[in-house]
């Protein structure tokens, strides 16, 4: 599976049998892993596979047991990030670490000693932004307050940062996470060309797609050890999966096709009024029938979390919203009203809104029905038919975990969200809204929740995914509805959507009036 | 072997606090030895010795149950006394009300008085916190105040004993309440009455409540996490309500029982609330804190503060020490107790939620 090398000299990284131990876990088990100069290489692995481990150890935050690093061919033992820095290696991170309150220019000069002693030297450091931001196609402006800045553009401010420090190698760790479709090619157009000037890169992503289209190289990661390199014209993302995953897996589900019912959600003129005081969702007409999902897609932070919210009855529409649930109307019910109605919600923060870290897996199993009288007999809880109920579900779901009287906040992320899937499932609702179903959830948990979405999706339920991840929107709905700026912009089927058209869309570039439906 | 250590931690910061006070007893030339035989000899050294410290330790005990219900729940509740007082006067009107009633009605009513006249106490700080965001530390405390005011005025006014008036002594005191509501004596001879049973009977349901119901399982849930428990349909306002309503109840049934378990079988006031309750609104609380904030936990927990209290009264009559040492002796173990790092983690535990349930109680309308 390994490329014939391109070119020769030593590469710009080596990192050779890198093996680093927690108590109780391998994180790095013998991983070799190299970037040449003008290359891509990409870290492709599930969350604790050990991409960050040996991140942090090529930054100096954690010493290895065995094996050592090569800079430039030169073993270099690096204990510090600012060794790394001085190393010219740069770090963009996944969360920007801006100042917002501060201008581009002065971001870039924390940190960094200025020419004049203990004065700050801005116009300099200005001029230098100028400079690279034109050799690279950067388009940065130093003069703006980072506040003011579109996520795409705070992140080249980041790789500004990384540049102006003159990194010779660049670590990208999720960088597209926040993107829509279009900054993403943007961002890859601005990384082949440092590719180009003889950089090198590691690309850390978990998004197959992305993977392929930017990769020289691609290096997998599971358990701690390398299970594979390969290069994108000899792999495809089912392998890449596969390699992830240690098993085959299914990256979109099965869509049998099922006809719509009655509308069973039906939202008219729903506006709400968002944290910041500002219309985070404005107007919005949505049906969604029984036997379909819509999927709503847009980038984070245009109205869906908002517009999650009032369905749910966690949040106050403005007056003149109307929202029916198989014909009646909910928009003045409490939430309880409404999940006795037959609504189910799967909410975007997991561990903050979905479950209770300190509940056990049984408790939040019966967070929703504690009190119906399945669960409960002449004012007791009843432990026998709990047990029963959530050995059968813990089952049913494939949750890990050692019992059910297991901490909640002791299993993984996915095993936490197949928790909430469960319980919000298993009462057979009639809408369902799932916020982020997915989001940071290893691979195998997130092809097992698809299944179940379709498979509620099929026994008539009306469901409404919102998720920043278009591929999940793109696989999993019958329809896609684009938000931008609090309006829906557009529906499309699923039959006419593609990643450029709907990636449009959420970037706001549409000619109509906002479509209704 | 961790967990034990850990658990031992109040336990030896009591002692700590008990090595300060035989300091201080040398410093004022009595023998520190005399005086731990004589605080242990008052407090578990005979048959009375124990009645009566299970007598002072049923306030406790009911306070430090109802405060394990409160902080479970994120809310902090310090209106120990006011509910204390509120459940004892409405008791005492019951009883002067209906006085001719057979014990066998009239005890149990007087008792549920005492519930509802502290439930309602406990109540009205629950559901303004719940409805106008008033931070209940500070209005608990307010009621405190009230109520001591309100007994003030009942016992010198409409309630007064009407030989008092004839008297022209004027003592702020109830007439002796009808015998039939008295609580009734379990052993002959010794102080110890149905009171006491009760508090354990509601220490155990304290925990049966929070984890064994419906209800419970809410205040636990909304205790834990208010975010999650209101999107999963749980009313966060009422279980707010629900939990101070239920924390004060039990500071009423205290209330009552302190008045017909007691032997002058009347309510009487000197102006301020702990000489009525001997501050168990208070020391309840610490109870709890030392008990882990366990419902049955604090049953261990209270009758070691009872036996404090008893034993101090008499290490004060055995060795002559002025009445301001046991104060002292009690205060240094409260002090003690309260700042070791493992009922401060409990603490801390307990009251990490409370920014998270006052936002969700500010936003919507769950």
């Amino acid at each position: 599976m390994t490329p014939p090398p391109p070119q020769t000299g030593p590469p710009l990284l080596e990192m050779r049998g890198i093996t680093k131990r927690f108590p109780g876990v391998i994180a790095n088990q013998d991983v070799d892993f190299d970037v040449r100069a003008g290359e891509v290489h990409t870290l492709l692995g599930e969350n604790g596979a050990g991409k960050s481990t040996l991140m942090k150890i090529l930054f100096g935050l954690y010493q290895p047991e065995e094996g050592e690093v090569l800079l430039r061919g030169e073993p270099i033992d690096i204990t510090s990030p600012s060794e790394a820095i001085d190393a010219r290696v740069g770090m963009v991170h996944q969360h920007f670490m801006l100042v917002p309150t501060m201008t581009v220019a002065e971001n870039v000069a924390l940190g960094i000693k200025s020419d004049r002693g203990p004065l700050t030297d801005l116009d300099a450091v200005s001029e230098r932004i100028r400079e690279i931001s034109e050799a690279h196609g950067l388009a940065v402006d130093p003069d703006v307050e980072v506040w003011r800045l579109s996520v795409g553009e705070r992140q080249r401010i980041e790789i500004v940062k990384a540049l102006f420090r003159d990194a010779e190698l660049l670590v990208l760790d999720e960088p597209t996470a926040v993107l829509t479709p279009q900054e993403v090619d943007d961002l890859f157009v601005i990384l082949r060309r440092m590719t180009e000037e003889g950089r090198g890169i590691i690309f850390i992503s978990h998004k197959l797609h992305e993977v392929m289209a930017l990769s020289d190289r691609i290096t997998v990661l599971r358990n701690g050890r390398v299970t594979g390199h390969t290069v994108p014209a000899e792999t495809s993302r089912e392998n890449l999966a596969e390699m992830m995953v240690g098993r085959a897996v299914k990256l979109s589900p099965h869509r049998p096709d099922v006809t719509p019912g009655a509308p069973r959600l039906k939202i008219r003129g729903l506006s709400v009024v968002g944290d910041r005081g500002t219309r985070a969702v404005d107007q919005v007409d949505l049906d969604v029938f029984g036997g379909e999902i819509l999927g709503i897609a847009g980038v984070s932070g245009n109205g869906q979390r908002e517009l999650a919210e009032v369905v749910a009855g966690l949040r106050k529409p403005e007056p003149g919203t109307s929202i029916e649930l198989d014909g009646q109307a909910i928009d003045s019910a409490s939430t309880r009203e409404r999940r006795d109605l037959g609504l189910s919600y799967v909410p975007e923060e997991r561990m903050r809104d979905g479950a209770i870290g300190d509940f056990t897996v049984s408790e939040n199993i019966i967070l929703v029905d504690h009190g119906s009288e399945k669960f409960s007999a002449s004012g007791l809880l009843n432990f026998g038919a709990i047990k029963d109920h959530c050995n059968k579900l813990v089952e049913q779901f494939a949750v890990k975990t050692p019992s059910i009287e297991t901490p909640t906040s002791s299993l993984s992320g996915g095993n936490i969200q197949k928790v909430i899937m469960a319980r919000e499932l298993s009462a057979g609702p009639a809408v369902l809204i799932a916020s982020q179903p997915t989001r940071g959830v290893d691979i195998g948990s997130a092809e097992y929740i698809h299944e179940r979405l379709v498979e509620q999706r099929d026994r008539g339920t009306a469901t409404l995914l919102i998720s920043e991840d278009l591929d999940e929107v793109l696989g999993l709905s019958d329809r896609i509805a684009v938000m931008f700026e609090g309006r829906v912009v557009a529906i499309v089927d699923h039959d006419d959507a593609t990643r450029e058209g709907i990636g449009l869309l959420m970037a706001g570039v549409f000619d109509e009036e906002p479509a209704t439906t | 072997m961790r967990k034990l250590v850990a658990g031992a931690i109040p336990l030896l910061a009591a002692l700590v606090a008990f090595l300060i006070g035989a300091l201080m007893l040398v410093a004022i030339g009595a023998s520190p030895w005399e005086g731990l035989k004589a605080l242990v000899d008052g407090a578990f050294g005979d048959t009375n010795a124990l009645a009566v410290t299970a007598v002072k330790a049923t306030p406790l005990l009911l306070v430090g149950a109802g405060i394990t219900i409160a902080f479970r729940a994120s809310v902090i509740n310090i209106g120990g006394e006011g509910q204390i007082v509120a459940g004892a006067l409405l008791s005492t009107m019951v009883a002067l009300l209906v006085p001719d009633l057979p014990a066998i009605l009239l005890v149990p009513l007087v008792l549920i008085a005492g519930l509802i006249g502290g439930g309602i106490a406990g109540a009205i700080p629950g559901a303004l916190k719940a409805y106008a965001s008033v931070n209940e530390i500070l209005s608990t405390i307010m009621l405190n105040l009230v109520m001591v005011q309100l007994m003030n005025y009942l016992l010198r006014g409409p309630l007064i004993d009407p030989l008092e008036v004839e008297a022209g002594t004027r003592i702020p005191q109830t007439e002796r309440l009808s015998d039939n509501a008295a609580l009734p004596t379990l052993i002959e001879g010794t102080r110890l009455h149905l009171g006491v049973v009760i508090a354990l009977l509601a220490a155990v349901a304290a925990y049966v409540l929070l984890w064994r119901t419906p209800l419970g399982f809410r205040l636990r849930a909304v205790g834990h996490s208010p975010e999650a428990a209101k999107a999963a349909g749980i009313k966060v306002k009422q279980s707010t309500t629900a939990a101070l309503a239920i924390s004060g109840s039990l500071g009423g049934l205290a209330g009552a029982i302190l008045v017909f378990g007691s032997e002058g079988q009347r309510m009487v006031t000197d102006g301020s609330s702990a000489g009525f309750t001997g501050s168990a609104g208070f020391n309840g609380i610490v109870a709890a804190l030392f008990g882990g904030l366990h419902p049955l936990w604090t049953i261990p927990s209270s009758f070691l503060f009872g036996g404090l209290l008893t034993g101090a009264t008499n290490l004060q009559r055995v060795l002559q020490v002025p009445a301001a040492l046991a104060v002292a002796l009690n205060g240094i173990v409260v002090v003690f107790v309260v700042s070791s790092g493992r009922v401060r983690e409990r603490l801390e535990q307990f009251t990490s939620k409370r920014a998270e349930l006052n936002a969700a109680l500010k936003d919507g309308d769950s």
